[in-house]
């Protein structure tokens, strides 16, 4: 029979492939690779918080919870966020997701009509552009510099600004460049989207990987309180990506709007994972601490061998990435990741991955030991010499 | 340098003993001739007292026993428990001595070629020791963690080598 209609919807269709797909194929078939490219903690979930769980199971927490969340975990939440100087009632402005990811996708379409723009500084995390696109926005890319180490400013901002663009999503610390905002890159920005009605998803999943003092949010400056989603979860400060389990905290109305989305669409997170999100949130500050202490480290680690082996490299202050600069072995970023993994097997993602402004650089992850970031790095010295 | 970063040396040397002073240097922030010194200072001080692996000698060694004796004694004027604890301390089949609070006094860890040499020196030299009262022989059965390290551990990174 004849096939009038495209099975598939074009915004689907027209998504592009992940840019790390054909990287992950090439590294999985190859042995002793040490690998840079995770983009997740390597630490196995802290013992307590294990433990904890196992507790939960066995008494029985097996079932649905309430939309939003079980309370106790929301009032955890929402303690926690305190010490972020950011207050939100939990039973109004909080809501538990199945990871940030879930919050990111919630808020965007809670927000967007068809035709809205989503400015998107890059090089960014790569969930943004195609949520930003199925829930009917346009991604607007905002290229953020080498030169300005990857923070975006008003100036970038504008430069992409029109009529319909309606929300800006942001990710400080960010992933893959590590980058942090100063307190006067807060301040300007808050007073840029305030005078542009801009609405802002503020993706703060690495707050707690601060390295140069106190992560602030943005959500804190005046008048960004009512215009801002904060998302955050579990995943990356308690080493928990597994258990599924973020949040958004926002206004109201907005809030509302995205638990009315969670509801139908996925009902709850995963009554597991919140239990062992309290465990977290109660009793987890110890655990993390040592694991910040530990990617301290090792930043410090990766950053000063990717200069010993002949790379710039910024300082991350932030999460659990370097982005150096590539642009002096004139490869691409692709090549430059293809050719390292086949010569060194060692594996970088391509800064490409992350947006066009990611040319010219690529990711290396310090989420992996010590030991092992030294071999990295031994390798790609030896990589540079034989170009 | 200050007291933490010098703390933190000790960390990185207890828990990997081969990391060179360069990559301690990186890990830390500091110059390597920084570290250098501090590792000499605290090899003076004996505050780092040997390098040395941690061995899992259950994989090599079928023979091998180790026994952990509690022992009572009784202590001496002005000595207190030191001198009966050298005495214990100073045969080498002796590998650890602790002076411990509750129901006895010392703990003796021995290790031997087989059962049959511990309880030779239980008899022999330990108990008949002057101010030794009581001796009680614990063999130890199989060792799943120590000194912060599990042995045989079945935890394994599980995650996939690329992720965003
Ligand atoms: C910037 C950023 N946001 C969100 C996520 C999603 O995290 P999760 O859904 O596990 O909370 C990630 C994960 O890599 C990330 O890097």
């Amino acid at each position: 029979m004849k096939q009038l209609k495209s099975r598939l919807s074009p915004v689907v269709e027209n998504l592009p492939p992940s840019g790390i797909r054909r990287f992950f194929d090439l590294a999985s078939e190859m042995k002793d690779v040490i690998s840079l490219g995770v983009g997740e903690p390597d630490f196995v979930t802290p013992w307590h918080i294990r433990d904890a769980s196992f507790d939960a199971l066995s008494r029985g927490f097996t079932s649905y919870t309430s939309n939003r969340g079980m309370s106790q975990l929301l009032e955890a939440i929402a303690d926690y966020l305190m010490g972020y100087n950011l207050h939100y009632d939990p039973d109004r402005e909080l809501l538990v997701t199945v990871g940030g990811s879930e919050a990111i996708d919630l808020a965007l379409r809670a927000m967007l009509s068809p035709g809205d723009e989503v400015l998107i500084p890059e090089p960014a995390y790569v969930s943004y552009r195609p949520c930003a696109a199925l829930a009917g926005g346009v991604p607007v890319a905002v290229p953020t510099r080498w030169e300005a180490q990857f923070r975006v400013s008003t100036t970038d901002l504008e430069s992409q600004l029109t009529a319909r663009s309606k929300v800006l999503v942001m990710c400080y610390p960010n992933n893959p460049t590590g980058a942090v905002l100063s307190e006067t890159d807060l301040q300007e920005l808050a007073t840029f989207c305030v005078q542009n009605d801009l609405l802002v998803i503020s993706d703060e999943i690495y707050a707690e990987l601060s390295y140069g003092g106190k992560h602030h949010s943005i959500a804190e400056q005046p008048g960004m309180r009512d215009r801002t989603v904060v998302v955050s979860g579990m995943s990356k400060a308690f080493a928990m990506t597994g258990w599924r389990i973020g949040y958004a905290a926002g206004p109201e109305d907005i809030l509302s709007a995205m638990l009315k989305i969670h509801q139908y669409a996925i009902l709850c997170a995963p009554v597991m994972g919140q239990m062992a999100a309290i465990e977290a949130l109660q009793h987890g500050e110890r655990e993390k601490q040592r694991m910040v202490e530990e990617y301290d480290r090792r930043r410090r680690l990766m950053v000063e061998g990717l200069r010993s082996v002949g790379l710039s490299c910024h300082e991350p202050q932030g999460a659990f990435y370097a982005f150096p600069d590539i642009r002096s072995t004139g490869f691409t970023a692709e090549a430059f990741a293809e050719e390292l993994l086949r010569q060194q097997r060692v594996a970088v993602v391509p800064g490409t991955a992350f947006g066009e402004a990611g040319e010219g650089f690529v990711r290396c992850s310090y989420a992996t030991s010590a030991d092992q970031i030294e071999q990295a790095i031994q390798r790609m010295g030896h990589f540079l010499t034989e170009l | 340098m200050e007291k933490e970063k010098k703390l933190e040396i000790l960390r990185l040397l207890q828990e990997n003993a081969r990391r060179s002073p360069a990559m301690i240097a990186s890990m830390l922030g500091v110059e390597e001739a920084v570290v250098l010194q501090v590792m000499d200072e605290f090899e003076r001080d004996r505050v780092i007292v040997r390098y040395s692996a941690m061995v899992n000698w259950d994989k090599v060694d079928e023979r091998r026993v180790t026994a952990v004796i509690d022992v009572k004694v009784t202590p001496q004027r002005d000595v207190g428990f030191d001198a009966i604890a050298q005495r214990i301390y100073r045969f080498p089949e002796v590998s650890s001595v602790f002076l411990m609070s509750g129901a006895y006094d010392l703990q003796v860890v021995v290790v031997g070629n087989h059962i049959r040499e511990v309880a030779q020196f239980v008899s022999e030299k330990l108990s008949t020791l002057e101010h030794v009262n009581s001796t009680t022989t614990h063999f130890l059965l199989k060792r799943y963690k120590w000194d912060g390290v599990i042995f045989d551990d079945g935890e394994q990174d599980q995650r996939l080598v690329i992720t965003p």
